[in-house]
């Protein structure tokens, strides 16, 4: 382990204080992991995909503390379905308050449970990670590979119609949480993953996510509302043919917010969605960093960004859609947009597009402007008051983003969410 | 009902006046028209007694019931039952038409001291209404405006006149963009609302509209004045011989 141990200063104090668990069928992939990471190295503003979001609260030995939050009575999300609970504090499971891990179509276990090896387990863990750390370094989610202590690990082999809800409470003001879930939905099995809540001062979270052929996987997360929070989060997803992959977050507050996306559309037919509903007032920086590859025909990708900002508010974009040799026929969307409630925020927005097949239909767009004066003049000849003419201008603006949760009931209750956000912080 | 007195109204952002002097009264159960050629003040005295940014009233007032209309947001004078039926009505990608109707209705009942409407209930009136407009279920459906026709745009702005039931309605050029079965919808959809306590003030270029929409008085304006009042002949006069005489014949 001695000789493993990076040179870099910065990296090994960030890692001085963890402990490596070098034990059980993981430890190989953490080993390898730890060797990217020490090649890499933390990154640095200078490093493309971090010109816009300052790495150093990630960087950083102990994280700033974040007071936990009261939400005010609004309670917590997705309380109103029935699903599976699994319950994460300060990044340790909470067998007593989580349901039994039993569920029809699905193996569900822990990943510091002392199960012996776990084959398909073995066979992800790490592997997407390390996949997606080219072209693009990574470090953080390395970093978790390496260092995660808790994460589930969900074998889906059906149609699984009550959602797993991975529910992350916040209880220390300076807890430090990495977990690495791994997620395999067999060919044609259907699951939905709601994930929920701030986790801790700072999170640390890789989500690998292995769609077999005609699998479906749907990802629903609302992010914690609390002000101070920090939270890196990584989805690496493979889906092979006819399968399809959705993914949808909504954050509301949250001082530091780096979700990346990294999506491998490798099978014919592949379909992937990801989507995100962003909102900030005052200090809050929220980054979306995605990057979709097709390698399969006839696939589909739609990315669809919305941010709605205000008090110097900062959200920021980096979308690409890679299209590979031979990867003919494929369908790429990419929309960004911000809604600037004040003149005081910022957008910063990078969309790429590389393609070397020529058949193909991609398009991109990113924009940036405030509420539509005309709209709002017209909600308001009607009747509507200024304040719900905009929040009705506001979701409306949201609207595409949320239209990429499938289930209605959940898509109600991130609208709702939404209203409570937008009616706490009127003008 | 509506009592505008000697309204003068000049651009916010430049020195150009709009409206120099405008005077005028709609009573209850009555349709006034005003024509005008272009740029006479129309469609600025519709938006200003509406309540829309971007216009300095310096002059004068305008009074609903006997309360003054200048002071009110847009909303509470649409509360107070006043209803402009835009020239160009506004798309609203991502907001339901249905949404948007009863939000608008409940936000005015609630002004009113009235209790919401329901879902159900609200569904169930705005059937009805829309069939007489011929307006189908899944136009009602859609955001507001948007991907709609001309015809369409319109009839919906009649129908939200149908659902509020404003005190008083006012038309900015709704025969703009229409062919003649769905001016004849538009204005069957107006004369329904015809009562005896609701006022009406229908702003037009053209006369064809008068055929369907039989008004009372009509009502001449150029260069931010009315400068010519009289009866439903009047537009058979413009009709005819263009607005040159009648301006003519004020200036001399």
């Amino acid at each position: 382990m001695a000789e493993a141990l990076p040179k870099d200063d910065l990296l090994a104090a960030r890692i001085a204080g963890l402990s490596f668990p070098n034990e059980g069928w993981q430890a190989p992939a953490r080993f390898d992991a730890l060797a990217r990471l020490t090649a890499m190295g933390l990154p640095g503003r200078r490093d493309e995909y971090w010109r816009y979001t300052d790495p150093a609260s990630f960087n950083r030995a102990e994280p700033f503390p974040a007071p936990t939050f009261d939400d005010d009575g609004e309670g917590m999300v997705f309380e109103g379905i029935d699903r599976l609970r699994l319950v994460f504090v300060d990044g340790v499971f909470d067998a007593e308050a989580s349901d039994p891990l039993a569920l029809d179509h699905v193996e569900i276990g822990l990943l510091s449970a002392a199960q012996s090896d776990i084959h398909w387990a073995r066979e992800l863990y790490g592997v997407l990670e390390a996949r997606g750390q080219v072209p693009v370094k990574r470090p953080f989610a390395a970093l978790n590979t390496a260092f995660a202590t808790e994460g589930v690990l969900i074998r889906v082999t059906g149609y699984v119609p009550r959602p797993i809800a991975l529910i992350y409470i916040h209880s220390s003001d300076t807890s430090d949480a990495m977990l690495h879930h791994c997620i395999r939905v067999e060919s044609g099995a259907d699951v939905t993953i709601l994930e929920s809540g701030p986790a801790a001062a700072r999170f640390t979270k890789v989500m690998e996510v292995d769609v077999a052929e005609g699998g479906r996987f749907h990802h629903i997360r609302a992010q914690g509302r609390d002000h101070d929070r920090r939270a890196s989060t990584h989805i690496f997803a493979r889906v092979a043919g006819k399968g399809l992959f959705k993914s949808f977050t909504l954050t509301a507050n949250g001082v530091m917010t780096r979700n990346e996306a990294v999506i491998e559309l490798v099978g014919d037919e592949a379909v992937a969605h990801v989507a995100g509903a962003a909102m900030g007032d005052g200090r809050f920086h929220h980054d979306d960093t995605v990057f979709v590859t097709h390698e399969g025909e006839c696939c589909e990708s739609r990315q669809v960004f919305k941010k709605v900002l205000k008090n110097g508010a900062t959200g920021v974009f980096q979308g690409k859609i890679l299209v590979k040799p031979g990867a003919q026929k494929t369908d790429g969307y990419q929309i960004s947009q911000s809604l600037l409630l004040d003149g005081d925020s910022v957008f910063l927005a990078k969309p790429e597009l590389e393609i070397y097949a020529d058949d193909v239909k991609c398009s991109h767009g990113s924009t940036s402007g405030a509420i539509d004066e005309t709209a709002l003049f017209y909600l308001r000849s009607r009747g509507v008051p200024l304040k719900a003419a905009q929040s009705l201008l506001v979701l409306a603006f949201l609207a595409e983003a949320i239209q990429e949760i499938e289930n209605e009931e959940i898509a109600e209750d991130i609208r709702q969410r939404l209203e409570n956000w937008l009616a706490r912080h009127e003008h | 009902m509506l009592e505008i007195k000697n309204l003068h109204v000049k651009l916010e952002e430049e020195d150009k006046v709009i409206l120099k002097g405008v005077n005028l009264t709609v009573e209850a159960g009555k349709v006034h028209a005003i024509m005008g050629p272009n740029g006479s003040g129309k469609s600025t005295l519709s938006y200003v007694l509406a309540g829309r940014d971007g216009y300095e009233v310096t002059e004068g007032s305008a009074t609903l019931d006997g309360e003054e209309l200048l002071e009110m947001e847009p909303e509470v004078r649409a509360a107070a039952g006043l209803f402009l039926a835009f020239q160009y009505p506004v798309e609203i990608p991502g907001v339901g038409n249905m949404t948007f109707m009863r939000t608008a209705l409940n936000a005015q009942r609630k002004v009113r001291g009235e209790e919401e409407m329901s879902a159900g209930d609200f569904l169930k009136l705005v059937r009805e209404k829309a069939k007489a407009l011929k307006i189908d279920a899944d136009m009602m459906k859609r955001p507001v405006n948007v991907g709609f026709s001309g015809g369409e745009k319109k009839r919906n702005e009649i129908l939200q006149m149908a659902v509020l039931e404003p005190r008083m309605c006012i038309l900015d050029e709704t025969d703009s963009g229409l062919d003649v079965d769905a001016l004849k919808l538009v204005s069957e959809g107006v004369n329904a609302l015809r009562d005896a306590g609701r006022g009406f003030l229908v702003i037009t270029h053209y006369q064809r509209l008068l055929d369907h929409i039989q008004p009372d008085v009509v009502h001449i304006m150029a260069n931010g004045r009315i400068v010519k009042t009289g009866g439903p002949e009047l537009a058979l006069e413009v009709e005819k011989n263009g607005y040159a005489d009648i301006l003519a014949a004020e200036e001399a």
